[in-house]
Formats: C-alpha cells, sequence, structure tokens
C-alpha cells in the first residue's frame, strides 16, 4: 500500500492505496464520495467523469495513484457555497436534465469542463462533447436543452430530434 | 485486475531503470492499458507512469517540422499543433473529451492498435518515433497489429512529424466503439504524397502504394478512379473486407478533397 494525498474539492484528503486501486474506487471506498457513480467500469459511460487539475477525466480510467498531488473536483464539490444548486445542476433540474440520474454526475462533470472552456456552446458542439457520456435512459434531448440553458442561451428552440 | 506495484518517475533514465524489473510495464495515459488490465489481459509485476516526465510532454514546431513529446496528451496536442492542422485535427477526434484528456502519443503508438488514429497519422506523415535509446522512421516502426519496432523496456520521448504542404485524415467511426472501421491519412509533401490507413487491415496500418504514385503525379479524387485498394482486409460482424475496401477508396478521395 502506498499514502497518497490529494485535494478533493478544496479538502486535502489522504488514504492508502494499492496500485491498482482506481480513482473512482478512492473516491467511493476510501473517502465516502459515492456521487461519482461507476457505471460501465470500462471507460465507456462516463458516469464516473471527476476533474483532474482541471480537466474532464474518467475516473475509472485512472489509477488513485496518478492523482497523487492532483486538485479533483467531484460532483459533491459543484453546489454553490450556500448549498443551493449550481446553475448546471439547477439548469438539469429545471429542463428535467434527468430520468434515473445514475450517469447524472458524469452529464453535469462533462457539461461543466465544457463550459469552461466553450462558455457559448452550440447545440451541435454540445452533443459532440459527450460523445463519451451515456445515458442509458436516452435522455440526451433534455441534457443538451439543459447544458444550453445553462450557458444562457435560449432553449425554447431546441426541438426534439 | 491484478494488483501491481506502481512507480511515477519524473525522467526518461529513472524510467528505463524501473522497466528493467521482470514482467515491468510502461503506462502512458491508460485508456487503453487500464481496460486491458481489468479484463486480466496483462499481468505487469510493476506499471511505470511517464506522465510524471516532463520532458516528454508538450509541442515544438520548427525547421518544417513539428515534434511531440511522447507523454503529451490527445487533448494538448489538438489545442496546440496548430502548425500541422490536420494533426490537430485528427487528434480532437480521437475517443471522447475525457479520454484525450488522458490518452498519449507515445502510448497509442506503443500499443499500434489496428484501428487507432495515430499510426495513421504517424505513418502517413512519415514521422520518426524517438525512444530512449534511438529514432525509428514510421515506414520501419509498425510491424503489424499491436506489433511495433519496440525492445523490451524502450519508451517513446518524443515524435516528429514532418509538416506537409497539405494533409486531411477521414475517419468512418464504428458506431459502438467510435475506434475507426477505416481511417485514411492523406499527406501532400513536395516529394510526394503517402496515403495510410488504418482499421481495415489484419495487418495493422499500411500505406497504400498505388494511391501515393497516382496521387503524387496528380493530387486530385478523379485520380483514383478505378484504383481498388487490396490486401489482406478485416472481415468482421461491422464490416467486411470487401467493405472496408471499398470504404479505402471513399475515403482516400474525401481525404484528398478535404486536404488543406
Amino acid at each position: 500500500m502506498t499514502k497518497v494525498t490529494m485535494t478533493v474539492n478544496g479538502k486535502e484528503m489522504s488514504g492508502d492505496v494499492e496500485g491498482r486501486t482506481l480513482l473512482s474506487g478512492f473516491l467511493r471506498d476510501d473517502l465516502g464520495l459515492t456521487g461519482t457513480h461507476i457505471g460501465c467500469d470500462t471507460s465507456q459511460c462516463g458516469a464516473c467523469v471527476v476533474h483532474v487539475n482541471g480537466v474532464a477525466v474518467k475516473s475509472c480510467a485512472m489509477f488513485a495513484s496518478e492523482a497523487d498531488g492532483a486538485e479533483i473536483s467531484t460532483i459533491e464539490g459543484q453546489a454553490n457555497a450556500d448549498g443551493s444548486l449550481n446553475v448546471i445542476q439547477q439548469a438539469f433540474q429545471d429542463h428535467h436534465g434527468l430520468q434515473c440520474g445514475f450517469c447524472t454526475p458524469g452529464m453535469v462533470m462533462s457539461a461543466a469542463a465544457l463550459l469552461k472552456e466553450n462558455p457559448k456552446p452550440t447545440e451541435q458542439e454540445v452533443r459532440d462533447y459527450l460523445e463519451g457520456n451515456i445515458c442509458r435512459c436516452t435522455g440526451y434531448h433534455n441534457i443538451v436543452k439543459s447544458i444550453m440553458a445553462a450557458s444562457g442561451q435560449d432553449v425554447g428552440a431546441i426541438a426534439a430530434e | 485486475m491484478y494488483n501491481f506495484d506502481f512507480e511515477k518517475p519524473s525522467s526518461v533514465a529513472d524510467a528505463v531503470a524501473a522497466l528493467g524489473a521482470e514482467d515491468a510495464q510502461a503506462l502512458g495515459g491508460g485508456q487503453t492499458m487500464i481496460p486491458t488490465l481489468k479484463q486480466r489481459l496483462a499481468s505487469p509485476s510493476k506499471l511505470v507512469s511517464l506522465t510524471g516526465i516532463a520532458d516528454m510532454k508538450g509541442v515544438s514546431a520548427s525547421g518544417g517540422a513539428i515534434k511531440i513529446g511522447g507523454a503529451t496528451t490527445h487533448a494538448t496536442v489538438a489545442a496546440e499543433a496548430g502548425s500541422y492542422p490536420a494533426l490537430a485535427e485528427t487528434a480532437s477526434h480521437i475517443g471522447d473529451p475525457a479520454v484525450r484528456n488522458r490518452g498519449t502519443i507515445g502510448g497509442s503508438l506503443a500499443n499500434n492498435d489496428p484501428s487507432a488514429c495515430y499510426p495513421a497519422a504517424a505513418l502517413g506523415s512519415g514521422a520518426t518515433i524517438t525512444t530512449n535509446t534511438r529514432d525509428i522512421a514510421a515506414d520501419d516502426y509498425f510491424q503489424g497489429m499491436f506489433t511495433t519496432a519496440l525492445d523490451e523496456g524502450e519508451i517513446i520521448t518524443a515524435v516528429t512529424f514532418p509538416i506537409p504542404e497539405k494533409a486531411n485524415y477521414q475517419k468512418f467511426v464504428q458506431p459502438a466503439s467510435r475506434f475507426a472501421l477505416v481511417g485514411v491519412f492523406v499527406a501532400k509533401y513536395a516529394d510526394g504524397v503517402r496515403v495510410a490507413v488504418t482499421g481495415a487491415s489484419n495487418d495493422g496500418v499500411f500505406r497504400w502504394a498505388e494511391a501515393e504514385a497516382a496521387l503524387s503525379s496528380n493530387f486530385s479524387a478523379s485520380a483514383l478512379d478505378g484504383l481498388a485498394a487490396s490486401g489482406d482486409m478485416i472481415s468482421d460482424l461491422h464490416g467486411t473486407a470487401e467493405y472496408r475496401a471499398h470504404l479505402v477508396g471513399v475515403l482516400t478521395k474525401r481525404a484528398v478533397a478535404a486536404a488543406a
């Protein structure tokens, strides 16, 4: 076992991990941050997306040891300081951007990464960015709508596909 | 996943030393390696991460060539390889955004997946693969599906691409995996045209010599009329060998038409 230390949602966290311990497992099992979901565990579905040093990463496809010293943001750190939903989370609620909710943490984290690098994406850019996030309810339409709304754009005209 | 020791050296020399251990394995971004380990298709005693080696990261252009560190992520190539737009464009469509934030050019080329994009870019550009011990020409480097000229414990430290006059990469994605069902990279240099095909052949990435000859004398899609790619094409549930051969022709024409 090796000791790793990382800053998770602004707080320094440590734990002992094996070489094979995945970041997703460390967050969930050692730190109790179960908002990061493991859907496929084959790095296809994106439910486990977190931010590592500011960029979106599939936490089931990164070893905890690789994140030693890194800054990690998870879904648990997304709410505003007063506990209210942040703009992306609120948009998902307002536009019914979740059905069963399993993929939602990854969707919100990918959306946050997209809007950081591209604050006013087109609908196509949103869809392209979500290539690695799978919603098995197939609720993409309202997810895209939520992200467009979170970027401050008018979503009335987004037609169902 | 079987357990293993994990090391993250900060220099190439330390990485080479760490890889001297029996059954040690280099780890790039892990976007192929980690799924492979999960399936217990590999059982290294030790993984040596190359992502902590600053000398192996980054993009620099000079003298008509662009050099990319072996541990540079696809996202960084997409963002910073502007002096070779077709290469940046190729990198920007590998996997998905989260995969591009971890996956590295060295990892992709060392793995040499028969459906990966970077092997086509490297072979199509006549790139030079630099390791801790030598320079290897792309023409000598790719030796068949998942097979390369790399020796045990040899690390790709950088890849240098001569910048062509025009180039383009066309990928026809397998809809589930988003890997290339077939991908064609076309690059026009002053001394001739190179055409590299990924995804199609049981021999891995290959150069389509007939198309290169035709395009070198006339760089237009019509120069390819009547030419058909031959070779030991992959046939699986996603497409027959004939279908893949047909796609090679179509995508090569598209790449020529789109080359800029």
